[in-house]
Order: C-alpha cells, then sequence, then structure tokens
C-alpha cells in the first residue's frame, strides 16, 4: 500500500463529508433564524396533534427566542410546563378515533427519516375524493394525515394540476416548509449549533498538536536515517 | 526520588516493564502507516471504557425506560452527545482499525510462525468485539435494536438440541426485553469487556515475547549487533512513542470531525431505525446488522437454509484461526509472493463488497453476488494451501528496506 492511496483515500472520504452537506437542496440553509421561525409555524399548524417531547420548551432560549416569546407564541394554553417536552393540545385517545393511529412523536422524525423526506412529505400531498380525510399523498400513499397547510400551500390534483390557489406564493410556502423541516432538524438533534460553535477550535486545537507531534516525530527520527540510533552502520536514507 | 524509586522497584517491577516492554523493546525500523493500527486501536478501546462508564451512569436498563435514557442523555445532559457520539462513532472507527490490522497481518505474514498464538489471540479478541458491539447495539432500545436482538439470539436456536434453551437463556425470557436489556448491559460493561481487556493485555504480552513483523517479512532478531540489539531494530521509546503521538493526533482530528460535523456518518455509523422507539408490534422491512457485522450477514444470507446458511457463517468466521497453518511457503510477506499479494487483494475486495450487499434488502438479484462472495471468502483459505506450496515467490532482501 502506498502513501499515495492512503492519501487519496482519506481525500475521498473528506470529499463525501462535504458533499454530504452540499447537496442538501437550497431551502435547507439551516440557521438558528430559519429554526425559530420552524419553531413558531411548529406550534401554530402542528403541535395541536405531534408532541415533540424530547425537546423542552425552555431549550429555545438557546436560539435567541426569550421566556416570554416562547410561553407567548410556543406553548399553548393547555397547562404546557416550559421545562418540560413540547406536548400536543389534542386527547391522543380522541386523535386515535378520528385518524386511526396516534399522531406520532416527531422528536426524531428527521434522524429516522432525514430531511429531504420530510420535505418531501409535507409537499407532496394531493386532494383524493376516497380517502376518509379527503387527502392523499404521493411519498406516504394512504397516510392518515390530512394536509393541514393546503391553506396556505393550495390544493392540488393527483396530475399535479391546482386545483385552488393557496394563501402564499410557492416559493414562501415552500420556505415555510423548509423552517418547519429545520425545526424538527434541530429538534432531533438540539447539539448541531453547539457542535458547529466548538468544532473549528477542537479540529484547530487537535491539527496544531498533530504539527508539533510531528515536529517531535522528526527530530527525534533523524538518528534513525541516519543511523546514529546506536547501532553501527545500519543507516540507510529514507 | 531515586530512593523512592528503589524503594517502589524493589516491591513492584516498574522499571523492569518499562524496559522490558518500551525502552528495549527492538522493532523493526521500518514500520509503515498499517502499524499505527495497533497503538490506536489500544486508545480506541480506553475511550469506549471512559465514555461507556460514563453513559452507564445515566443508562435505564428496562424495556420502557432504555430509549428515553438514552434520549436523555442526548438532549438533557451536559455534553452527554459528545459522549454518546464518541461511543457509537468510536465502534465504527475501532472496525474500520480492526481490518485494517488484521489486513496488515494477512498481508506481511504476521501470522507465521513463531507469531501463531499472536495471531489467534488478536483474531480471537476480534471475534469477542463483534459480541461486544452487537450487545451494546441492543441497549438504546430503538426499532432496529430490538429486532436485531430477536434475530441474532434466534441464531442459537439453530444449535441442536441446546438451542432453543440457550435463546431463552440469552434473552431471559420468550422475548427481548427488560431482562435481556439488564444481561446484555453486565455482559458488555462487565465480564465481556472484561475477556477483551485481558485478551488484548495477552496479545501485547505474546508480541512482546516474539517481536514484531515488519512489511518486509524479514526476522530483525537474526541479524544482531556487537551489543546484541537487532541491527534494524529501534528501541520502542522513545522513537515509536514519539511516533505514535504524531498518529494519535491525526486520528483524533478525524474522529472530531466525525463527531462534530457528520455523527451519524448519513446513516452509516448511526442508522436512521435506531431513531424509531422499540415496538414488537411493528416489524422492520430489512433488519441489516451495521457495517462490521455485514459481510458475515450477507454469507449467512447466502445459503437459503437456515441451518446450512448458519454452518456458513460459522465456517467463515472460525477458518483465519487456522491460517498460520493454512500458508506452507517459506516466504513470510507479500511483497515478495505476487500470488499472494493478488490473493489478499481479491479477498479484501470480496469481504468489503459482501459488507455492503449484507446492508441490501434480501432481493434475489443480490444472491449472486452473496454466493460468489461467499465461495471467494471460503475459496481463499481452502486454496491458500495448494497455492503457496506451489507460488512463485521473489528473493527476499537480507535486511529489512527502510
Amino acid at each position: 500500500m502506498t502513501r499515495k492511496a492512503w492519501v487519496s483515500a482519506a481525500g475521498g472520504l473528506l470529499a463525501w463529508l462535504v458533499a454530504g452537506c452540499a447537496m442538501a437542496a437550497p431551502q435547507y440553509s439551516f440557521s438558528k433564524p430559519m429554526v425559530v421561525a420552524g419553531a413558531r409555524l411548529f406550534a401554530e399548524h402542528c403541535s395541536a396533534c405531534h408532541s415533540v417531547s424530547s425537546l423542552r420548551y425552555n431549550r429555545l432560549s438557546q436560539l435567541g427566542m426569550s421566556k416570554a416569546d416562547i410561553e407567548k407564541e410556543i406553548m399553548l394554553p393547555n397547562g404546557a410546563n416550559y421545562l418540560k417536552g413540547m406536548e400536543p393540545t389534542m386527547n391522543m385517545a380522541d386523535a386515535t378515533k378520528w385518524f386511526g393511529i396516534p399522531p406520532p412523536n416527531l422528536s426524531h422524525i428527521v434522524r429516522a427519516r432525514g430531511e429531504n423526506w420530510i420535505y418531501t412529505y409535507l409537499t407532496s400531498f394531493y386532494w383524493d375524493p376516497k380517502r376518509p380525510s379527503g387527502w392523499n399523498n404521493h411519498l406516504f400513499p394512504n397516510v392518515a394525515m390530512p394536509n393541514i397547510l393546503a391553506p396556505w400551500g393550495g390544493t392540488y390534483a393527483k396530475n399535479g394540476k391546482l386545483l385552488q390557489q393557496g394563501l402564499e406564493s410557492p416559493a414562501v410556502y415552500h420556505r415555510q416548509v423548509a423552517e418547519i423541516v429545520d425545526f424538527l432538524r434541530y429538534a432531533s438533534d438540539p447539539s448541531v449549533f453547539e457542535r458547529h460553535a466548538i468544532g473549528p477550535y477542537v479540529l484547530g486545537a487537535l491539527v496544531l498538536l498533530t504539527l508539533l507531534a510531528y515536529l517531535l516525530k522528526r527530530e527525534y527520527w533523524k538518528d534513525v536515517h541516519h543511523g546514529t540510533s546506536g547501532k553501527k552502520g545500519n543507516g540507510t536514507k529514507h | 526520588m531515586s530512593r523512592f524509586g528503589d524503594w517502589v522497584n524493589e516491591r513492584f517491577p516498574a522499571r523492569k516493564m518499562m524496559r522490558e516492554h518500551m525502552t528495549e523493546y527492538y522493532a523493526p525500523k521500518n514500520f509503515n502507516i498499517f502499524y499505527y493500527t495497533g497503538s490506536l486501536l489500544l486508545l480506541m478501546i480506553v475511550l469506549q471504557l471512559v465514555s461507556g462508564f460514563l453513559l452507564m451512569a445515566h443508562y435505564v436498563p428496562t424495556s420502557q425506560g432504555a430509549f428515553d435514557s438514552v434520549q436523555g442523555i442526548m438532549y438533557d445532559t451536559k455534553w452527554g452527545w459528545l459522549i454518546r457520539y464518541m461511543h457509537v462513532d468510536g465502534v465504527s472507527l475501532i472496525f474500520i482499525l480492526l481490518y485494517l490490522h488484521i489486513g496488515r497481518g494477512l498481508l506481511y505474514g504476521s501470522y507465521r510462525k513463531p507469531r501463531e498464538l499472536l495471531w489467534i489471540i488478536g483474531y480471537l479478541t476480534y471475534i469477542m468485539m463483534m459480541g461486544e458491539a452487537f450487545f451494546g447495539y441492543v441497549l438504546p432500545f430503538g426499532n432496529l435494536s430490538y429486532w436485531a436482538g430477536q434475530v441474532i439470539t434466534s441464531i442459537i436456536h439453530a444449535i441442536p438440541f441446546v438451542g432453543p434453551g440457550l435463546t431463552t437463556l440469552a434473552r431471559g425470557g420468550p422475548g427481548v426485553g427488560t431482562a435481556t436489556l439488564q444481561r446484555f448491559l453486565a455482559l458488555h460493561a462487565v465480564l465481556w469487556f472484561m475477556i477483551i481487556a485481558a485478551l488484548i493485555v495477552m496479545h501485547i504480552l505474546a508480541l512482546h515475547e516474539v517481536g514484531s513483523n515488519n512489511p518486509d517479512g524479514i526476522e530483525i532478531k537474526d541479524k544482531k549487533g556487537p551489543d546484541g540489539h537487532p541491527l534494524d531494530g529501534i528501541p520502542f521509546h522513545p522513537y515509536y512513542t514519539v511516533k505514535d503521538i504524531f498518529g494519535v493526533g491525526v486520528w483524533l482530528t478525524v474522529f472530531a470531525a466525525i463527531m462534530f460535523y457528520a455523527p451519524t456518518m448519513h446513516g452509516v455509523f448511526l442508522e436512521r431505525t435506531t431513531f424509531f422507539r422499540a415496538n414488537p408490534m411493528v416489524g422492520l422491512p430489512d433488519v441489516t446488522p451495521p457495517w462490521y457485522l455485514a459481510p458475515y450477514y450477507a454469507m449467512l444470507r447466502a445459503i437459503p437454509n437456515k441451518y446450512f446458511g448458519i454452518a456458513l457463517m460459522a465456517l467463515a468466521i472460525t477458518l483465519p484461526f487456522l491460517l498460520p497453518w493454512l500458508d506452507r511457503n517459506p516466504v513470510r510477506s507479500s511483497r515478495y509472493r505476487p500470488v499472494y499479494r493478488t490473493m489478499i487483494i481479491i479477498l479484501a475486495i470480496t469481504f468489503f463488497t459482501l459488507a455492503w450487499v449484507g446492508e441490501q434488502p434480501p432481493l434475489p438479484k443480490y444472491f449472486i453476488i452473496e454466493r460468489v462472495g461467499a465461495a471467494l471468502y471460503i475459496g481463499f483459505y481452502l486454496l491458500l494451501p495448494i497455492i503457496s506450496s506451489i507460488e512463485p515467490t521473489r528473493k527476499v532482501p537480507e535486511r529489512v528496506k527502510s
């Protein structure tokens, strides 16, 4: 195995990592403002039915929201506890009766499905009178969830024909869906901002340490290459 | 200070050990990049011990509490995410190192006389680590954990007569549940780990008894200088300690980059299905093992009969134990054995192709790959005695090339 092969293998791995981050769709620029906007949209449209039980409300204060804002805009008036996980307003027994299955807890949904899946799912609903809810989905056929975002995003037929204009333009609507997806991505791993903030310092310190270790190694190994490491006349140049 | 040192050394062989294993342990001077893997593995095992200890302080081994306790570590515990990513990503990195370490042994004939026991102890450690990884995999009790626990323990079921009883014993009941988590935690963190630690100590002791091999496969002890030390050897300390510190720096940089920027490695190091809560009512479309166990799983699936599939897998796992006696060529290193080198490259490609196919859903189009892969993998070991006795070899130099 040559050194060149190793360097190219490491380069390939790095390229794969970078490509993984860069390949995400442009809507997925992931930032604290996007997540906060997504949290507001989520509270408004989604958290009537869906819990995010692993994420405590007070966690959002780390994104720049004040406690008053969180209590007013995110916590629904059902006795939600600022220090506890995000719970739905709906009674799960009722929900099960209405939809057939309880609406899932979305704490880890982005880790489980991937953010692209969620985005495509939310934008793939079509009007289907044969379904009890009146809704069907290209990505998740016969899904129990109705398209609650239809008033904003518009109603489409199965063939993609616009049946009823939504309140928002497609560009604004798609950005809002991306914000919800960003919030769910944050919810599935809230360490993300912390990781990305500390990461450069950790890597920088390690690279510096590695550099020093390399210089130390080179200094020690001078003897070996010049054959003066306690053995007589065995040194060949590296 | 020195008087204190003397006092200690009259009662504990600290200086003697330092000399035997560090300052007067002569290692060949021509080690290449593969020779970083040993010290890195030791480092990673210690990191697993430390991170595992911290995780265990927060983990609840019950079927109701396990998933939430792990999420509590991820969401609500200061630095919990770092510790868990270190532990989870550490496993995949350990297996990357293990495959490089074992591959190096194959390439340079490090399993050959007098290193047979060194090879056997090392390979046994690898098998034990697969078990350790499996126990750890079940603990977070995601849906993949649950089903992997069910499937792997059901393999024991195939053992004649005692199988069903052993399966119940392994699970602590008819199915995977709280009793399973509790005994798996006890195995993972105590008994199994201590066996692995003991094997690692034995591996290092055996290595220092016979001495390190090197990429040329030449015995450096055969050429000694007037001072009685090998001409091509250098003291492990300070030469290889400083070199290994550099290796540690590079490795930790890669490790940190993964933990901070790609902790799930796109679902390869931490699979998507582990983020669904364990649910006996919701089966997974296909239960696939983590990448490092997938080659054996692919061979298990290559034969559509439970007993023969398991027999094939068991054969694939045990054949490498016999390697020191299957290789009959007088030359050790593949540097001077072009045919053997080609065989190893094919073996490596086969192994990683099997790892890839083992992760795919069980579709008929993959059967041919699984079968050809299994045949090539087993074939390597079965053909080696014949090929190694007739293969052409290049002239081995007197002294190592540096």
